[in-house]
């Protein structure tokens, strides 16, 4: 309690400060904690025609999230394959957040709505989507851009995401749209062939040739596909994707949508098509069962297809597509990016650390959308401009998760005329070499696990490491070891030799090139698990066909001293191999061509409030250091008229909290010249009194002058005290010597004021000063204790306890020295628990009790009683009445039987003889012993 | 030697008699001798011949120069895969001398720097308390603000002393074993060798610049205490506490208010594209904590009371 008012009295910097910083820690975490308020949605069935010529209909199931503030831009949010509306549930609630107003569906075929699935068809999909967008004009709450045309952007993933680009294509009403890991061609995405025949590289990053008559992507395929049957979304991504400056790896799988398997049908009753139209599900069939397609089939995907319509939209797109994607390579965004380039609209392409196989966006990503959305519709916010960003994994897991950065370059290479992807040539070994292809296609390559879900195809260090080549199946032709890193940014190319063995007559070979990142150790690694089909026709003459093959787009970091290899295979797991058996010569025509795109590391912004953070307290502290400065300064206090007085102690008090009062009340003065003992037991507080004159305790009440200066902590008048209180103080790792010195060099004096040789001289410790202080003996100590106390020959000496330690020549040396110091011209303050030290050392004498001053006078005064007399007679009353009647004589009291008396010059022959004639016996007279009384008193009472 | 060689010459008072009987000096007008002045006081040369003929910090300083050796020795013993470039700091810790230093300031990130800083500022006062010279340098007089600005700077002094030999030494040990070739990053970039000790050298301010809070709590630490031990040992634990806390994801946000939180934000530096954010956050944390617990330290020590 007693501390309260003090706190309050000297208003302190440091205690405003923690009380800030506690506050805003409380404000932080009130804020952190609790759910952010729901989002309010209104769910609705709209009807559509069931087709283009049909009068009947189709009911989608649709929820309309609400933002706070109304009218709003709006967001049509299709999802991807094999979902439903409930699976774009968080980010419909984010954009809300947000400020769009966001309409989330689920697709024909798909959740609760009904109908057939079309596969994004333009009669189907997209006519349903363009009913939507009818329906958002006609709401309150969308902000539109005229009568009939709400402000909409559209984004979604996968099957979203390519209804997003057929939607813009074909309506006009799309604002703006962020297609994510979504096709250009389905065909091309399903029967990829990545082999051409001419030479061309490609402007743009990642080009794939895109050529007919390709490979089945026949794991993936049936992936999509058995999606559509059962409604579950196996073909979409599991979790989230890694993202830039995340320290743990988000491995838990997102949890599943509530109700996403609601809308799931009794699969009996829907036979082998499950929810497809019967076109899709016969397309289906003959390529699974065929393997090839049909040129009906590939009209089918290409009608389903953004390629169609790409070349029509003219609105801000944002293309972001996945680093780990064997289903919709960076090829296929690449494809996009191109058309709607051509069509005049703005592109900026992402690619991102996830994919199909690695992770849907995460949060920073997530966000990055709804910035583009916002400032495209709103036009309000900051540019997001038109670049292109990619992600650099790199190897460093510190709890799980790979590092990344993500690097930006001002554009994507080779859009609208501007400059071409740089290519590096890396030459590679021309070894021609045999190739056998299994009967059956059996066993076959491993090079990607897709659709397994879960923490294996998402860790890309596993599954990229998990490639396995088949001896015999497949050729590889190795570069040299590079010289410094190589950062592969998109489809590197490599120009083959293909030919039929020697007595081989095949028409075609399907190969599978793949592009490898070999280490020093020789572990190989698959950039993004990806490898690019080809089908090559072969000459019947048996001279080999030269193709141009682009391999998968990838971002990899190729360090200096690793390799890169390309592998040929003949089989693998995740395609429709050949059937045939064969056997192929395989080389090398050019060396490899790989694309690098030039950028600079993301930075997150400047951290404003952290810049401010160091900005205030680097300014606090030099506050708190100026306003101490000027409170010293004020501090001083000095009283001339006791400018020679060595000492004087007013109204001194020490007490503690919890009522000990350890000085109470003490005044005295030293005057110069004198050795004053200052004479109590032990507790009587005359350690505390000594250090409070060293300014190392604060008094409670009262003040010490020392030469008229008033003592506080480190004030400059202590420089004039030479003290040794309570035992030594050395360092006893150095020598006694050293010690002195650098005490001495601590006072920052000039060495020749320290009388260093003489100050040694009297602690007389021979040859002991060059040995460290922690083999003295307490003797010893004390003595160079006292040395340093004398050092500077200060004008005023202040010793506790001296003697204690030593032995008896050594005690009466020190009187001696004390003595003669004083007689020198100095003043000394000598503490004892002795009286017969004081009385034979001291000049005069300052007794303590409990705290407070018993006595004060010269030593023979004190000793002699001061004038006081003492008589022992009979008739104490009777004597105290002759006393007092005594001219001058005062203060006369009983104690203890004897009577006490001031004669006050009155001689003590006077007043014996008026006692004795006043009938009063006499027993004895003299000087009151008052200072041995009063000590034996204090000490016998203890 | 004995006691009895321990006496006072006769001569001697005689000489120290006539000393002073002959020296007076002149007394300025704050009450204190002419050759007195407290800007003087405890040098900053003087208090650092007080520390460094300490053994503690000889030992200190001589454990600083060991250690890459250690983790030299150690890579020698247990290496099956040499000068590998992927993986994380320990698994490029091979691949240049750079990358050596990377791994040293790393391992010893969490808990030898700290505990050095520790040491050197919660030492300081502490332990002269423990020795009683403190009221002698009090009395002498060093005011008290002078005296802990002149400790926390030497011992400060000391400190990035401490911080800079390790990595020197280290990269002089991995130059030799590993040579002068590319850095290669967490991140999988890699930077040219001048680059890679400017990354360093930046590296290394920051972290004196980060561990500025442990200074702080260190020195707040060694006023309220006479016991060295803990004042060292409670900012080791505190730190120790602050790294446990920083593990629990499920603190999410709240773990940035973390004194420890951006300890080895310094990594941003081994790349060519510096993200200062987190660093700047680091130093804005650093400095606030050590602000805070330097003006609590500065404020206990002027008004307490030196009962030691």
């Amino acid at each position: 309690m007693s501390r309260l008012p003090r706190l309050r009295g000297r208003w302190s910097l440091p205690v405003v400060i923690v009380v800030l910083a506690l506050a805003a820690g409380a404000v932080f975490w009130s804020r952190s904690g609790g759910d952010p308020a729901p989002v309010p949605t209104r769910d609705a069935v709209i009807d559509v025609p069931a087709g283009p010529d049909s009068t009947e209909s189709v009911q989608i199931d649709t929820t309309l999230y609400l933002p706070q503030q109304t009218p709003a831009p709006a967001v049509l949010l299709p999802h991807g394959f094999g979902g439903s509306k409930n699976s774009v549930k968080t980010q419909a609630e984010e954009l809300a957040r947000r400020g769009f107003v966001v309409l989330a569906y689920s697709a024909r075929g798909f959740g609760r709505s009904t109908g057939q699935i079309a596969l994004n068809s333009l009669d189907y999909e997209v006519r349903d989507a363009q009913k939507l967008l009818d329906w958002l004009a006609t709401r309150p709450e969308v902000q539109t851009d005229g009568p009939g045309d709400p402000r909409v952007g559209v984004t979604g993933a996968s099957y979203g995401g390519a209804l997003s680009l057929l939607l813009a294509g074909v309506d006009q009403r799309v604002d703006t749209l962020v297609p994510v890991i979504t096709y250009n061609d389905l065909s091309q995405a399903l029967l990829p062939n990545s082999a051409a025949l001419d030479q061309t590289d490609g402007a743009t990053p990642s080009p794939n040739a895109f050529s007919a008559d390709g490979v089945f992507k026949k794991s993936w395929a049936g992936i999509f596909f058995s999606a559509g049957l059962t409604s579950i979304d196996a073909s979409g991504p599991t979790g989230e994707a890694v993202e830039a400056g995340q320290t743990e790896a988000v491995n838990a799988p997102a949890t599943p949508a509530p109700g996403s398997g609601q809308g799931r049908q009794p699969t009996p009753a829907l036979g082998a098509c499950g929810r497809f139209t019967p076109e899709v599900c016969a397309a289906y069939t003959e390529v699974a069962t065929t393997g090839k397609a049909s040129p009906r089939t590939l009209d089918l995907l290409r009608r389903s297809s953004p390629v169609q319509v790409a070349d029509k939209i003219t609105k801000p797109t944002m293309l972001v597509q996945g680093e780990q994607d064997t289903l919709f390579g960076l090829d296929q965004a690449d494809a996009t990016a191109q058309q709607i380039s051509k069509a005049g609209g703005k592109v900026k392409v992402v690619w991102y650390s996830g994919g199909h196989d690695g992770g849907s966006p995460g949060t920073q990503l997530r966000g990055q959308i709804s910035d583009w959305l916002w400032f495209h519709l709103t036009g309000k916010g900051t540019d997001p401009g038109t670049g292109f960003e990619y992600a650099v994994q790199g190897a460093f897991r510190s709890s799980g998760a790979p590092s990344l950065r993500t690097v930006v370059a001002p554009s994507y290479p080779g859009l609208n005329g501007g400059s071409p992807t740089e290519r590096r040539d890396v030459p590679l070994s021309s070894r021609e070499q045999l190739i056998v292809n299994p009967a059956g296609g059996n066993p076959a390559a491993v090079s990607s696990l897709p659709g397994l879900g879960g923490a294996l195809s998402r860790s890309s260090s596993i599954s990229s490491r998990l490639s396995l080549d088949l001896p015999g199946q497949a050729a590889v032709f190795t570069s040299d070891p590079l010289t410094s890193q190589l950062l592969v940014t998109g489809s590197s190319s490599v120009r083959l030799k293909v030919a039929n063995a020697p007595g081989q007559k095949a028409t075609d070979a399907v190969l599978f090139v793949k592009l490898y990142d070999v280490g020093t150790d020789g572990v190989r690694t698959l950039p993004g698990s990806a490898v690019a089909p080809v089908r090559v026709a072969l000459r019947p003459d048996g001279s080999p066909t030269e193709v141009t093959v682009t391999l998968p787009g990838a971002v990899r970091p190729v360090e200096s001293e690793h390799k890169l290899a390309v592998v040929v295979s003949t089989t693998d797991q995740a395609f429709a191999n050949a059937e045939q058996p064969a056997a192929y010569q395989v080389s090398v025509a050019s060396g490899l061509s790989v694309p690098v795109v030039a950028g600079v590391n993301v930075t997150e912004g400047v951290p404003v409030a952290a810049l401010w953070g160091i900005g205030i307290s680097l300014a606090v502290l030099v506050l708190a250091g100026v306003i101490a400065f000027f409170r010293r300064r004020l501090a001083h206090d000095e009283d001339p008229s006791l400018a020679s007085v060595p000492l004087v102690i007013e109204g001194l008090t020490k007490s503690y909290p919890g009522g000990l009062i350890a000085v109470k009340d003490l005044s005295f003065r030293v005057e110069h010249g004198q050795v004053l003992g200052l004479l109590g037991p032990n507790g009587a507080g005359k350690t505390t009194t000594l250090r409070m004159l060293m300014g190392l305790i604060h008094p409670t009440e009262g003040h010490i002058r020392v030469f008229g200066h008033k003592v506080l902590p480190g004030a400059p008048v202590l420089a004039r005290i030479g003290s040794f209180v309570e035992g030594s103080g050395f360092l006893p790792h150095l020598s006694g010597a050293a010690n002195l010195k650098l005490y001495w060099a601590a006072t920052g004096r000039p060495l020749d004021e320290a009388h260093l040789e003489e100050a040694l001289e009297i602690a007389g410790l021979g040859d002991a000063v060059h040995r460290r202080v922690k083999t003295y003996s307490q003797g010893m100590r004390q003595r160079l204790a006292i040395a340093q106390a004398m050092l500077g020959l200060p004008d005023l000496l202040v010793l506790d306890e001296p003697t204690n330690g030593l032995d008896p020549p050594q005690i009466h040396q020190m009187r001696e020295v004390l003595r003669r110091y004083a007689a020198a011209g100095r003043t000394v303050l000598v503490s004892s628990h002795l009286l017969a030290e004081v009385e034979q050392t001291c000049t005069h004498v300052v007794v303590m009790h409990k705290g407070k001053l018993v006595a004060a006078g010269e030593v023979a005064d004190i000793a002699a009683g001061g004038g006081e007399a003492t008589f022992r007679v009979d008739k104490p009353e009777d004597a105290v009445k002759v006393l007092q009647s005594l001219d001058g004589v005062h203060e006369v009291h009983v104690s203890d039987g004897a009577v006490h008396a001031a004669m006050n010059g009155v001689p003590r022959s006077a007043a014996l003889s008026a006692l004795v004639t006043a009938g009063i016996a006499v027993d004895q007279a003299g000087p009151r012993k008052r200072l041995e009384d009063a000590f034996l008193e204090l000490v016998g009472g203890e | 030697m004995n006691e009895h060689d321990v006496h006072t010459d006769p001569g001697a008072l005689k000489d120290l008699t006539e000393a002073t009987r002959q020296t007076h000096f002149e007394v300025s007008e704050d009450g204190s001798p002419a050759g007195y002045k407290a800007s003087r006081t405890l040098r900053l040369r003087v208090e650092l011949a007080r520390q460094i003929r300490r053994r503690r910090t000889q030992l200190v300083l001589g454990f600083l120069v060991l250690l890459p050796f250690i983790l030299v020795v150690s890579f020698e013993l247990g290496q099956s895969n040499p000068n590998r470039r992927s993986g994380g700091f320990v698994d490029l810790a091979t691949a240049s001398g750079i990358n050596f230093v990377v791994l040293t300031l790393f391992v010893s990130g969490s808990f030898l720097l700290p505990m050095i800083v520790a040491l050197f500022f919660g030492d300081t006062i502490a332990s002269e308390a423990s020795w009683s010279s403190l009221k002698y340098l009090l009395a002498a007089p060093v005011p008290r603000h002078r005296l802990l600005r002149q400790k926390a700077i030497s011992s400060g002094i000391l400190s990035v002393f401490a911080l800079a030999l390790l990595p020197a030494v280290a990269l002089a040990v991995g130059v030799s074993w590993y040579g002068a070739g590319e850095m290669v990053s967490p991140t999988g970039e890699a930077a040219p060798f001048g680059d890679g000790v400017i990354g360093v050298a930046l590296a290394v301010c920051y972290i004196s610049i980060n561990l500025f809070w442990v200074a702080g709590l260190a020195l707040f630490l060694s006023v309220s205490t006479d016991a060295p031990l803990g004042a060292v040992g409670g900012t080791v634990l505190v730190s120790i506490v602050s790294q446990i806390l920083d593990q629990i994801t499920a603190l999410e946000d709240l773990r940035n208010y973390l004194p420890t939180h951006y300890a080895m934000a310094w990594a941003d530096l081994l790349s060519t594209d510096i993200d200062w954010s987190e660093m700047t956050k680091g130093a804005c944390s650093a400095l606030i904590y050590g602000g805070v617990f330097t003006l609590l330290a500065a404020r206990r020590f002027v008004r307490k009371d030196i009962t030691s």
